[in-house]
């Protein structure tokens, strides 16, 4: 294992070990100590909970370009990139479990669904991308589980049971998993669009809160996930994997692909921020003047604007070349996107429902003053923890980067052993 | 006719007497608020605090004061706010599992036991009019925690009439559900009018079933001064007002 590998190990029991605080006071006293509640029924977990659904969402997309639409380009980081939205798709669903008022009732969103909510949409469209995502990573990896097999040690034993009893194979065996692969990556593909649109969705009905009530929303989910996905896994390629420089094309062309979608992404920020602040309807108004200049004004300025959207698009433009820049920018980007998701949940209270609605009636968990608790922010850093934790041992564990890991130990390295995709590639 | 010389305290329990004869899907529950008669003395929101037992952090009904004119022509102004109980409830359609839904009488309730708190529909709802129960007690730090709010014994939000006991910081129901007014469907079944209705002191809360004509809701929704709040919304409240 890297050494950069074993820091975001060290960031992860850290993280996690901090976190564990917050998560026994979660399950003793429930949402006691959390900041929200009546006055602001969704908060920081939500926020953390749509980032990284957003970055599960646009990392998986990022891998169907590769084994759906065919782009070779990017076939380095194929697996990587499904692995990455497997990580992201727990992350954010321990998010939105630990903020459930009753946790072990969740399952009841796909057993007993209310198809009218999109809730209940999300959950089944979740539960329908997990098993997608399980199965593409599988047929990916498993002639290379089997091979492990024979290597014996912790890995070869671990993984020799994960092959589930595949034969390792050889090329046409490959191909065939390949074409397994395909279909799970097809359908994958409006599966991913419809949870992460329906994300947006899932806000954008509520005609009750005028700020989220607008059909730009899925569309603005779909597309800051490819660019905050897309950061995500540039991040990683760089600065997790790309020691020998092998991967330096794959890390332009990535800051490339993310360089676009933060275009479209500013323009969509700028139609709404536009539409918003004329001078019209408060109930538009109100929320997009306080996340500019509210007390949380620099999660729109310096998060969202100066690291996620702007800042990044100019360095990315500027040093276009070098991948060291491209991965360091392309981490603070995933950074400052959970100032933009900040700005998703949080400014839609930014209006009374019925003006004198919040001094009618004034206790703490009613207050409309939202700052995240000591307890949500310890449970964040836990999931967090847990997230880098697992990426980890994911990454030790799997062959997630096919040809690298054998090519830069043995230059000869057998034709079975180099990427796979090469093969089809090469048809 | 007689109604003219009854209190309207007496014509509204002759209407809810008269309403709970018929079946309970024949019934149409709805509340009239005058504003020219409320004096914004709150006697509502503390009826309601004890009745209903709500927790911190949960108040079905508040009166929102305002001020309208400017000196020296100013005026006081209150807006009663329980829930509205729509005939199209944002906050039901919305709902990932149905534990919440408009029972045929039209009162929306939550059926505790399948309410995951997501607070989805405190976010659907344009009247602010849901609230999460966090497990919070007054009593809490005090000697005792009082035996009352621990037993929701008569917030029988479904038709079981089933007993609750709050217990803090567990998954126990309503703790971590939504919660929200339902027009005191315990004391109705009961033969009581809501608690709000009966301590308001300038009586402005007028209760009744609205698909009886006799009734004196029906004939006050008939009023040239009736309306409802967020109309545009096409929730279509069953509370209504007299502006």
């Amino acid at each position: 294992m890297s050494k950069r590998l074993w820091i975001a190990l060290a960031l992860g029991v850290v993280s996690g070990g901090i976190g564990l605080f917050g998560l026994v006071d979660r399950f003793a006293n429930g949402h006691i100590h959390a900041n929200y509640g009546s006055g602001i029924p969704w908060a920081l977990w939500v926020v953390f909970y749509i980032f990284f659904i957003g970055l599960s969402a646009g990392a998986f997309l990022i891998s169907s370009l590769v084994y759906v639409f065919g782009v070779h380009r990017f076939e380095r980081v194929g697996r990587l990139a499904v692995f990455t939205a497997l990580i992201c798709l727990v992350t954010a669903l321990s998010f939105i479990w630990l903020d459930l008022g009753h946790m072990f009732r969740a399952y009841r969103t796909i057993i007993s669904p209310n198809f009218r909510s999109p809730m209940a949409w999300m959950m089944w469209l979740y539960s329908a991308y997990f098993l997608i995502l399980l199965g593409e990573g599988w047929f990916l990896m498993r002639r290379d589980f089997a091979a492990a097999r024979t290597n014996g040690g912790l890995r070869g034993t671990i993984l020799g049971v994960l092959a589930l009893g595949t034969p390792a194979g050889g090329d046409e065996e490959r191909r065939r998993d390949l074409r397994v692969v395909r279909i799970l990556g097809t359908i994958g593909v409006p599966v991913a669009v419809a949870f992460h649109g329906g994300v947006g969705a899932l806000f954008a009905v509520l005609a009750s809160r005028p700020y989220w009530n607008t059909g730009l929303f899925p569309v603005m989910f779909l597309i800051s996930a490819l660019a905050s996905g897309g950061a995500l896994l540039t991040a990683i390629t760089q600065l997790l994997f790309n020691r020998d420089g092998s991967l330096d094309e794959v890390v332009r062309e990535l800051g490339r692909l993310v360089l676009l979608f933060l275009f479209v992404d500013i323009i969509m920020e700028i139609a709404e921020g536009l539409v918003s602040l004329y001078p019209s309807s408060p109930a538009h108004r109100v929320p997009f003047q306080e996340q500019m200049f509210g007390p949380y004004w620099w999660t729109f300025w310096i998060l969202g604007l100066g690291m996620a959207l702007l800042g990044p698009a100019i360095l990315l433009f500027a040093k276009r070349r070098s991948p060291r820049w491209i991965g360091v920018v392309s981490l603070i980007t995933v950074i400052g996107f959970v100032g933009v998701r900040w700005n998703i949940v949080l400014p839609g209270f930014a209006n009374e429902l019925i003006p004198g609605l919040r001094a009618a009636y004034v206790e703490p968990k009613l207050s409309a003053v939202y700052n995240p608790s000591a307890m949500e922010w310890l449970v964040a850093a836990g999931a967090i923890g847990a997230a880098f934790v697992l990426f980890v041992v994911g990454a030790w564990l799997f062959p997630l980067l096919p040809g690298g890991r054998a090519a830069a130990a043995d230059k000869r390295a057998p034709r079975s052993d180099r990427s796979l995709e090469m093969v089809q590639e090469a048809e | 006719m007689k109604t003219l010389n009854l209190d309207v305290m007496a014509v509204m329990d002759r209407d809810l007497r008269r309403a709970l004869t018929k079946p309970a899907e024949k019934r149409r529950w709805s509340m009239v608020i005058d504003l020219q008669r409320c004096i914004g003395c709150e006697a509502c929101t503390v009826a309601c605090k004890a009745e209903n037992k709500t927790p911190p952090g949960v108040a079905y009904n508040v009166v929102i004061e305002g001020e309208v004119g400017t000196y020296p022509n100013v005026r006081r102004r209150f807006l009663p706010r329980p829930c509205m109980q729509c005939a199209k409830p944002p906050c039901v359609t919305v709902c990932p599992v149905s534990a919440t839904y408009r029972r045929p009488d039209g009162v929306v309730v939550i059926d505790y036991e399948e309410c995951i708190g997501c607070r989805y529909c405190l976010n659907a709802c344009p009247y602010g009019a849901r609230y999460f129960d966090s497990g919070e007690f007054y009593t809490e730090g005090t000697p005792r925690v009082e035996q009352y709010e621990q037993t929701v014994t008569r917030d029988v939000a479904d038709e079981l009439g089933r007993e609750w006991r709050r217990v803090a910081g567990r998954e126990s129901s309503p703790v971590g559900n939504a919660r929200k007014c339902h027009y005191c469907l315990h004391r109705l079944e009961n033969g009581a009018l809501p608690a709000c209705v009966v301590t308001c002191l300038g009586r402005a809360r007028y209760f009744g079933d609205l698909s009886d004509p006799e009734s004196l809701v029906a004939k006050l929704v008939a009023d040239e001064r009736v309306g409802r709040l967020k109309e545009e919304l096409g929730t279509e409240p069953q509370t209504y007002y007299l502006f």
